[in-house]
């Protein structure tokens, strides 16, 4: 398999749209995350309220960001905590790895984590000969068939259960031929006696966070299966993987966000777990681990703040935008070909990459903005992607075809009289090749649009003219 | 320069820390000390007979079961009809938990409990709540020396006795109670909010219980609470 790749954006969505497997499996999503999440929000009248409260929260930390970490980090040394800062994943990858090799892992266990991929930290892991297993079951099933997550939350929302079937089949040695593994109860049973043993055997557990508290120099991880608990209790050292965003100032705080994330992302009024931790064991704790880090990545995202795209960084991680994204539901996540899919993936990846890298994502998109209708946190997404746009048309880097036409259509634009007469022209011609059928097969320079639907043929003319025949008329 | 001279930093040019005199520092600090309340939701503000049901209504609706006795004698009889309910073994693991430890369990003789931490393959746990938020029918549990965490995650059966007067409309009270046992700015090692059993719909979005932690849970609230 090739890589995947934003830059291979149009191959890797044609191919998406023609896989049935794919087709079928998003199938299952565009029935569910909907209908939950609006049955959730209709459910809590002050929803709404809590949103706003929500981005205000948000913006007062995001805006005072330098002085809650420096909070954070003063309790969680208090607290018997290491705080480890890392400019790029390089640096975090050898955070992690330093304190693997001190405490001797071999393997290590992981609750699901987004900044865990953005570091693309289990290759490397794997190649320094310690065996990462992520014990998310949507994790799991996509490590063993070395894939990565193509959707935030629900990380193997592509596969099919005869493909999970499968992915067990060949890798979990010594499983009888004929136990049936045709239903999800049968699956889930499987996995959860394989990973079992392996969270018992674990010598370092890597969780996520979905905050941090700056009050208390706490982490919170939110999930449903309880396996992110399992994974930080168990082992002998728990490291949790954080980007710089996600410092609330108080428990208070979090619990407003709380009350937003679980309805935006599943339509559940909570998760099943939501945990607290602070610090390592204490004394006299029978359980728990001895040894607590957090590995604080930075990845570029200190450069944008001040600017217009430090609103991405309110994001909670809930991927509504993606569930109500009629392009994500479309393609699915692989075909973006970066870590963050859907519409905040195509705010953020620039971000992350670069815009010379990542520039078709924010032209895929029809800017319906549904995805700010349902973001709990507001982010202006679809005025994110054009600023985006604006970015990669300033700085050369659009198809010399694309900037060219866009070239030639500002230039008309700019002359209303010739723009005028050149759409009246345009039209009249349409509407005469149109006229037998009502809309047209094929049309110069928009093959793209029509291979795949007609064109309506136009009818009564330019909307200047519509417009100026109704004002008269009143 | 060291990485977090580098990021800390990169944010105070960019976010002008130099330029606020001194009054971003007061307001991070205020904001801190404070614990201001946020909008509270007013569907858990009820009496404490109004938040018991709501808690129940809402914990049912989570696939977690609940059972309601007068005082902590009745305990062991709601504990032996959940398991025999579902043909589970009478050796339990519970908690080291002084509420615990009063309850008369021996009232059921066919029970027997170990107080320790949870290992496999315990199929049974029984702990104590610190509290819980009738908000959303959640369950607050904090870790330590009496509640092991293995307890709420390793058995695919999880037993919680929760004392009525503990449960709280909304989860701000949860932290005032905890501020006031732990301490300001200070916690457990952790505090698990617990809504329901585990569960996943990673395989075809199909929600199934009983992905890593208990499949089962069952709340038992006692209206009366012993003295200690």
């Amino acid at each position: 398999m090739t890589a995947l790749s934003p830059a291979r954006f149009k191959e890797q969505a044609a191919a998406a749209l023609k896989d049935a497997p794919l087709q079928r499996a998003l199938g299952n999503m565009r029935v569910g995350f909907i209908e939950k999440r609006r049955k959730a929000a209709e459910k809590l009248p002050e929803f709404e309220d809590l949103r706003d409260q929500g981005v205000a929260i948000k913006n007062h930390t995001l805006a005072h960001l330098d002085l809650y970490l420096e909070a954070w980090e003063k309790k969680v040394v208090e607290g018997g905590g290491h705080v480890h800062w890392a400019r790029d994943a390089e640096e975090a990858r050898q955070i992690v790895l330093g304190i693997c090799r001190s405490a001797e892992a071999r393997t290590v266990t992981k609750g699901k984590s987004m900044i865990g991929e953005e570091m693309h930290l289990n290759p490397f892991l794997e190649a320094n000969g310690i065996e990462p297993v992520e014990t998310d079951l949507g994790e799991y099933i996509i490590q063993l068939r070395h894939e990565t997550p193509s959707h935030i939350i629900a990380p193997a929302i592509h596969v099919n259960k005869e493909q999970v079937a499968d992915a067990f089949r060949e890798h979990h040695t010594g499983l009888p031929p004929d136990r049936p593994l045709d239903e999800g109860p049968d699956l889930l049973a499987e996995a959860r006696t394989q990973l079992r043993d392996r969270f018992i055997a674990a010598d370092v557990g890597i969780t996520g966070a979905n905050f941090l508290v700056a009050e208390t120099g706490s982490s919170i991880i939110v999930t449903n299966e309880g396996n992110g608990d399992l994974t930080q209790t168990l082992p002998r050292v728990h490291i949790v993987l954080a980007s710089l965003e996600k410092v609330v100032p108080t428990l208070e705080d979090a619990t407003t966000l709380m009350r937003l994330l679980a309805r935006s992302a599943t339509g559940q009024e909570m998760s099943v777990y939501t945990t607290v931790s602070t610090g390592p064991r204490r004394d006299g704790d029978p359980d728990g681990p001895e040894e607590y880090h957090v590995v604080l990545l930075d990845n570029g995202r200190s450069a944008l703040y001040g600017t217009e795209f430090q609103e991405v960084f309110r994001c909670i991680r809930c991927g509504a935008c993606l569930n109500h994204c009629p392009v994500y539901g479309a393609i699915g996540g692989h075909a973006y070909g970066t870590v963050y899919p859907g519409p905040i993936g195509k705010v953020l990846s620039p971000a992350l990459m670069g815009i010379d890298k990542a520039g078709a994502l924010p032209n895929a998109s029809s800017f319906c903005g549904r995805c700010e209708e349902v973001c709990p946190m507001r982010i202006p997404l679809p005025k994110l992607m054009r600023h985006w746009r604006e970015a990669e048309f300033s700085g050369k880097h659009n198809p010399a075809p694309v900037r060219w036409g866009l070239g030639l259509w500002a230039w008309a634009v700019r002359r209303p009289a010739l723009y005028r007469f050149g759409a009246r022209f345009a039209i009249a011609g349409m509407a005469f090749l149109g006229r037998k059928r009502g809309h047209l097969r094929s049309l110069p320079l928009a093959g793209g649009w029509t291979a795949h639907r007609n064109l309506p043929a136009p009818q009564g003319g330019v909307f200047h003219d519509l417009w100026r025949k109704q004002r008269k008329r009143r | 320069m060291s990485s977090r001279d580098a990021i800390l930093g990169a944010l105070r040019q960019r976010l002008d820390r130099d330029a606020d005199g001194g009054k971003g520092a007061e307001a991070v600090a205020e904001r801190l000390s404070a614990h201001r309340h946020n909008l509270i939701p007013q569907r858990g503000q009820r009496d404490r007979a109004g938040r018991i049901d709501l808690f129940e209504d809402y914990a049912a609706g989570a696939d977690a079961t609940v059972a309601r006795v007068a005082s902590a004698g009745d305990v062991p009889a709601a504990v032996a009809d959940f398991l025999k309910r579902h043909n589970l073994p009478a050796n339990l693991v519970r908690a080291p938990d002084a509420e615990l430890d009063a309850i008369p369990w021996d009232s059921q003789p066919t029970l027997t409990l170990e107080a320790r931490k949870a290992e496999e393959p315990d199929a049974v746990s029984v702990t104590a709540a610190f509290g819980a938020v009738a908000e959303t029918g959640t369950l607050v549990t904090v870790s330590g020396d009496d509640n092991p965490t293995t307890l709420n995650f390793l058995p695919e059966n999880h037993i919680v006795v929760l004392w009525a007067d503990r449960i709280s409309g909304d989860y701000e009270a949860q932290w005032s109670a905890l501020r006031a046992r732990y301490g300001d700015g200070a916690l457990p090692r952790t505090v698990t909010l617990v809504t329901g059993p585990s569960r996943s719909a990673d395989i075809e979005q199909t929600l199934q219980l009983g992905a890593h932690g208990p499949r089962r849970l069952h709340i038992v609230i006692v209206d009366e609470r012993p003295e200690p």
